[in-house]
């Protein structure tokens, strides 16, 4: 067998220690972890309402539009940094998810059947009709390691555009399918701001992505992942069904790539097949990585990212008054350079991304604080 | 009939391009042990290089050897500034700067060069040459047999017939003990990182006059194609990359030529997962002991 000319010495601590209880007079978590995690959502979730109604609506769309992202971003972080499985295929997911919600709302539409509840239901549908591609995608998945599985998830983000040419009666092709806007319930008054309405459905699939994918972290199952991740040999000897949690793993953030990508197409009314290119993958990978892998904290980070990613090229233009070819070939392509390059250096000097960074200082900031003395 | 015989003939042309492409993999996965997912990316750099020379000098053939220089040379600087320092305590990571890498290439080459197709002029008539009233292989196709085949002969000559071939099958399959007896890894790792790209930039000069032209992106799908080349003939062996490559060409001419052109990638996916769930060492494997 041949070895890694780069190979050194392992030296990770063993996956079994995370299984076991934490030893008699550690501190403990204090409180019910859910209850926790409960107060931090309804927290976070109230001062994103306190904002949202202070912004104009184009500011509003793009706090839609993070929070759209980080569903995906929640769930692929724990896929990748948590279990240990790369897929370049989120953003087949992400379509699979915008398509479902628009045929389904176009269904219901057709069947003069619209109201309030069109919305959850499409986006539960997309959730369903995701996590049911993530199990497909995860039982193949489970048999295949490194840069095997990243080929083949790469090989499924090329699939979109062909899907929709060759079923183009269901998904129209390149034109893709317009689907009714969601409108603020008349409870709201008619002056209400379409777009703070588009915020509140993102940001609740958001916070309810945040809370489950929080509380999975730091289960049982979440434990698994990580085991599993570590030390596929160890993890099995401590009893753990390895291919279960992987496909485990992919089913979850499947589901939650699909709700991302439904809460999206929610927000533009619309679905087509060249918003979900195979660059799309390699952003949310991007995104996530300079994030910080695993952690749902820089999650939100890679969230944010996305936006400034799609936005920032207009505001570069905005900024500079640049010859016309230039400007357009500037347009998009530097941002993406700088990410590009930021990616390469996170990954070579800081693996821990941006969260970890932001931990590092907050720490030292507190050790500088005089401690009280007891 | 005529129409099966113009699709094999077709597809094994495309085929020895994505053989020539999968060869580059190997080589790397060969020497490194790891999958150059910005061997795309990579190669398109390189024929951006290629084309602005032939552009310059109306010569194709100071073109495609600018093209290969360059490739040698983005090779060597991609292992020597990035892939050497890639740690190890992630195992995603050296996918992960590969693909950072193939973020920067794209929107460099679109920053330089804008994101529109351009025109890339083949040095040999693509059109089939019809005889006794059967449209046949083309000009192009036979160049690019010829450039394909000679590049087989010469790497299987380099790996079996010289010191420095010899070193380098050494520092790939048994590291420490060629360390040991004096043989510089290092060294050779960037030594196969440049012929590899070498492999991709010329794979890459054949491929693009036979699609819509120079783009940043004129690669991404070939990549997947190579990708499915090199793991149906088993990322470990030359030989199984060139005749996987000639069997995925002719597979997808046959597919896309029955089905219909949209069908590629799904017949791509379908023959990477049926590979690597039935056979994953790929159909030249021998037997090996399972790996814990």
């Amino acid at each position: 067998m041949t070895q890694s000319p780069y190979a050194t010495v392992d030296a990770r601590p063993s996956p079994l220690r995370r299984l076991l209880p934490p030893p008699p007079g550690a501190a403990g978590p204090r409180g019910s972890t859910l209850l926790r995690h409960l107060v931090l959502a309804v927290l976070a979730g109230a001062a994103v309402v306190l904002l949202t109604n202070q912004l104009e609506p184009y500011r509003n769309l793009q706090v839609a539009r993070v929070c759209a992202f980080l569903c995906v971003t929640a769930g692929f972080t724990i896929l990748v940094g948590l279990n240990g499985q790369l897929s370049l295929g989120h953003g087949a997911l992400m379509a699979t998810g915008a398509y479902t919600v628009a045929l389904v709302q176009r269904g219901l539409d057709g069947r003069d059947l619209r109201g309030q509840w069109s919305v959850p239901l499409s986006l539960l549908l997309a959730v369903a009709v995701t996590a049911l591609l993530g199990l497909v995608i995860g039982l193949a998945a489970a048999r295949l390691r490194g840069p095997y599985l990243a080929g083949v998830t790469l090989a499924v983000a090329t699939l979109v555009p062909a899907v929709t040419t060759i079923f183009t009666g269901v998904f129209n092709g390149e034109q893709g399918l317009p689907f009714p806007v969601a409108t603020p319930p008349a409870f709201l008054g008619a002056y209400f701001q379409p777009e703070r309405w588009l915020a509140w459905i993102a940001l609740l699939a958001a916070l309810l992505t945040m809370l489950l994918m929080a509380n999975l972290v730091r289960s049982r199952y979440g434990r698994s992942l990580r085991a599993v991740r570590d030390d596929e040999v160890a993890a099995r000897l401590a009893g753990i069904h390895v291919a279960r949690t992987q496909v485990l793993a992919f089913v979850v953030s499947a589901g939650c790539a699909g709700l991302g990508g439904g809460v999206y197409a929610v927000l533009t009314a619309t679905v087509a097949s060249g918003k979900f290119p195979l660059e799309l993958s390699l952003f949310l990978l991007m995104a996530i990585v300079i994030g910080g892998l695993g952690s749902l904290a820089g999650a939100v980070w890679g969230a944010l990212l996305l936006v400034a990613l799609q936005d920032l090229p207009a505001l570069l233009t905005e900024a500079f008054t640049l010859p016309g070819g230039l400007a357009q070939r500037l347009e998009g392509n530097l941002a993406l350079a700088v990410f590009g390059l930021i990616l390469i250096v996170v990954m070579l000097v800081a693996p821990g991304g941006l969260q970890d960074a932001v931990r590092k200082a907050t720490a030292r900031l507190g050790r500088r604080r005089p401690r009280p003395s007891r | 009939m005529e129409r099966f015989l113009f699709l094999t003939l077709d597809g094994l042309s495309t085929g020895a391009v994505y053989a020539a492409f999968a060869l580059a993999l190997v080589l790397i996965w060969r020497a490194a042990r790891l999958v150059n997912f910005a061997q795309g990316a990579m190669a398109v750099a390189t024929a951006y290089v290629g084309y602005a020379v032939v552009a310059a000098t109306g010569s194709y053939w100071l073109g495609l050897a600018a093209a290969v220089l360059a490739g040698l040379l983005l090779g060597a600087l991609v292992e020597r500034v990035l892939m050497r320092f890639v740690g190890h305590a992630n195992p995603l990571g050296d996918v992960i700067v590969a693909l950072g890498l193939v973020l920067l290439i794209q929107a460099v080459l679109g920053m330089v060069f804008g994101n529109e197709y351009r025109p890339a002029a083949a040095p040999f008539d693509t059109d089939g040459l019809t005889v006794g009233g059967i449209t046949a292989i083309s000009p192009y196709d036979l160049w690019v047999f010829a450039a394909v085949a000679v590049v087989v002969v010469l790497l299987a000559l380099l790996f079996t017939r010289t010191p420095i071939g010899l070193r380098m099958r050494a520092s790939a399959f048994a590291p420490e003990v060629s360390r040991l007896l004096g043989v510089d890894v290092n060294r050779m790792l960037t030594v196969g990182w440049a012929l590899a790209a070498a492999v991709g930039a010329l794979a890459g000069m054949l491929v693009i006059p036979t699609g819509l032209g120079l783009h940043p992106h004129a690669m991404d799908l070939v990549f997947v194609i190579a990708f499915t080349a090199a793991v149906v003939g088993g990322l470990d062996s030359p030989v199984g990359a060139v005749i996987g490559g000639l069997l995925v060409g002719l597979i997808l001419s046959y597919v896309t030529g029955y089905l219909g052109p949209d069908t590629t990638p799904l017949a791509v996916l379908a023959l990477l997962l049926a590979v690597l769930l039935v056979r994953p060492g790929g159909l030249f494997s021998g037997v090996r002991a399972r790996q814990v």
